[in-house]
């Protein structure tokens, strides 16, 4: 929390976990995975991003949502159609009955490109709208809720709500939309083919590199008063609000970055999977990125990353072998998480290896003298807050 | 009349609040003077959580006006009415469990409070020489870094007090602050309070009538949502309404 200077802060404890994450993605993987795999996790990582939205808004501010995947997903989706338009210029579809519209469109009999298409053949706005799109909504439902004071579980139901209801509205308006297909076939951006090894590697180090953005932005978020805040809500609305804060814009704010960093992560997926569908949308990936975030630790940024990585890693490797029970393995691993440990992988880490490191010959003494800034509550909030969830 | 009104701190006229036909407050009309200590009394269900709840904006009132300094707070927002300079501190003690005691402090320090504010807002001399200076008065400057949760439950009530000293508010609204201290740190409360009512308006629900004796200018006694009486310690322990319905024979 002390303002130190980025070398200072690289050394510290702290700067060390984010060094560590940052060997292991750009350099420990990179080297060990071929392209195949190597894209797999950087489709996982494009999950880390609702993880990360996820710490801040649940973890750290205690408002669950179970519909992240609809930030996800307009993230998604505006990329999508962005790329989609790139792919539908006239020559490429001149053997649709309206050649320069998506091929899904004509299929619907539909003629003229919609008006809510349009903005999206420019580049600049799609980037734009990536974040925007999503924070948007995110800014409607939270003021429409927090400053009615609707929270806890029925702000939960609200938002797994509205997750249904997009999916419906996509899967319903083919025309527009693409369907239960979603828009497939997306193949260059600006030009560039995203479909070969290289440019798929390329977009996994972008996805990387914007990651550890975000990962720094939240944890700014999370290291000014308003951090403390956001803390303080979760314990004790009551007292924040006559502590005099407008407590409802804070939940604004923080459902708002959430959205904002699950667009980035939708975005990123589209560009490297190649397509966007409903299916990354509704009820099921919104849970799951619960999951990620409450495995890997919710009261940590860096869990959530890991969470992302690891449940999805053992997604694939599940359901290569046993497909079918895969949703199984990863209710009761919800379950398990929230029974056994609930402040996930983090707080495992912190009680029971952090005290482990102190015994390491050199590095122990070195880590021993910075003293941890714990990421988890002290122990006696420890069943309250499962208790809350 | 109107000039003379202004002379109050607060200015509680005709409050009524009724829950579905229920009166918890009936038509309750009291004064404060600048720098007043006034203690509510009175029997359970006699409203008096419900008042301070109306003043600070907890619970919204059916009728009736509170004036404070001028201003009308029954229409403004509970975070309007803290920065207009009233500061509750609640029967429980409600600190922040997770927070370091300083951290606690520090929340409550009244700047950075919108969302950019909140961002932007840099832990300065000022502030910490203000919670310092805080932690000391509420006894608390061994455990500024300890989280509150770790707090005993004397040690939490003072922790709040210091919330809302931090606060700077020209009314301090206490409930029950002594409920559930020991001897010790029922000594310890009353010369806190001693100490913060030198320059504050307080107003204080209690039911230790010692205690009340202690630190009150006025005591108002409260009954069925309506005063019962009005006066100094003394007066209202001689009034035979009071100790019909209160204090018994």
């Amino acid at each position: 929390m002390k303002t130190n200077s980025p070398l200072q802060w690289l050394t510290s404890r702290e700067g060390i976990y984010y060094l560590l994450l940052a060997l292991l993605l750009l350099v420990v993987l990179p080297l060990t995975l071929d392209a195949f795999r190597l894209n797999m996790v950087g489709k996982y990582l494009t999950y880390a991003f609702a993880a990360i939205g996820l710490v801040m808004c649940w973890g750290k501010a205690g408002i669950l949502s179970l519909g992240q995947g609809v930030f996800f997903g307009l993230g998604g989706y505006c990329m999508a159609m962005f790329l989609k338009l790139e792919a539908s210029t006239p020559e490429a579809t001149s053997n649709q009955s309206t050649p320069g519209i998506p091929d899904f469109m004509d299929w619907n009999q539909i003629t003229e490109l919609p008006g809510f298409w349009q903005p999206f053949h420019s580049f600049s706005f799609t980037l734009i709208a990536v974040i925007a799109v999503p924070v948007l909504l995110a800014f409607i439902i939270g003021v429409a809720m927090f400053k009615r004071r609707v929270g806890g579980v029925y702000f939960a139901i609200i938002t797994q709500a509205i997750a249904a209801i997009l999916t419906i509205l996509i899967i319903g308006q083919q025309g527009l939309t693409g369907g239960v297909n979603g828009i497939t076939d997306l193949q260059t951006l600006m030009g560039w083919n995203i479909r070969t090894d290289a440019a798929k590697t390329t977009l996994y180090f972008v996805c990387v590199g914007l990651l550890f953005v975000s990962l720094l932005v939240a944890r700014q978020v999370q290291n000014a008063k308003l951090g403390r805040i956001l803390v303080a809500m979760r314990d004790q609305e009551t007292r924040v609000r006559f502590s005099g804060y407008d407590v409802a814009s804070f939940k604004v704010f923080v459902f708002c970055l959430a959205a904002g960093l699950a667009g980035i992560g939708g975005a990123l997926f589209t560009l490297q999977v190649g397509f966007m569908s409903p299916s990354f949308v509704g009820i099921v990936p919104s849970i799951e990125m619960v999951v990620f975030c409450a495995l890997g630790g919710r009261y940590s940024l860096l869990g959530g990353v890991y969470g992302a990585l690891l449940v999805n890693a053992a997604k694939s490797g599940f359901s290569e072998s046993f497909p079918e029970l895969w949703p199984y393995a990863m209710g009761a691993l919800f379950i398990g998480v929230v029974l056994a440990f609930p402040n996930g992988l983090a707080g495992l880490y912190e009680r029971y290896i952090m005290p482990l490191e102190k015994r390491l010959p050199v590095i122990g003494k070195y880590l021993d003298k910075d003293s941890p800034e714990p990421q988890a509550p002290p122990v006696v909030s420890d069943q309250l807050s499962a208790e809350k969830s | 009349m109107n000039a003379q009104k202004e002379n109050f701190l607060l200015a509680v006229e005709g409050l009524t609040v009724s829950f579905d036909g229920f009166k918890a407050v009936d038509d309750l009309s009291f004064y404060l003077d600048p720098k007043e200590i006034r203690v509510i009394i009175g029997p359970n269900g006699a409203g008096k959580t419900t008042v301070l709840d109306l003043i600070c904006g907890k619970t919204r009132a059916t009728a009736g006006s509170i004036r404070f300094g001028g201003k009308e707070l029954t229409k403004m927002k509970e975070h309007q009415i803290v920065h207009a300079g009233v500061g509750r501190k609640f029967q429980n003690p409600s600190v922040f469990e997770d927070l370091t005691v300083f951290e606690n402090l520090e929340v409550s320090y009244p700047q950075g409070h919108t969302v950019m504010g909140a961002l932007a807002f840099k832990r300065d001399a000022a502030v910490i020489e203000a919670v310092e200076r805080i932690a000391d008065t509420i006894f608390l400057s061994d455990q500024l870094n300890e989280p509150a949760g770790l707090l005993s439950h004397g040690q939490k009530q003072w922790l709040e007090i210091g919330m809302l000293l931090i606060q700077k508010p020209d009314l301090l609204m206490l409930d029950e602050p002594v409920a559930g201290m020991s001897v010790a740190e029922r000594k310890k409360t009353a010369e806190l309070l001693r100490v913060i009512t030198r320059d504050h308006t307080v107003l204080v629900i209690e039911h230790d009538m010692q205690f009340v004796g202690d630190i009150a200018d006025r005591v108002t006694v409260m009954h069925q949502g309506k005063v019962l009486s009005e006066g100094s310690i003394e007066h209202v322990k001689k009034d035979p309404k009071v100790i019909e319905v209160y204090l018994g024979h």
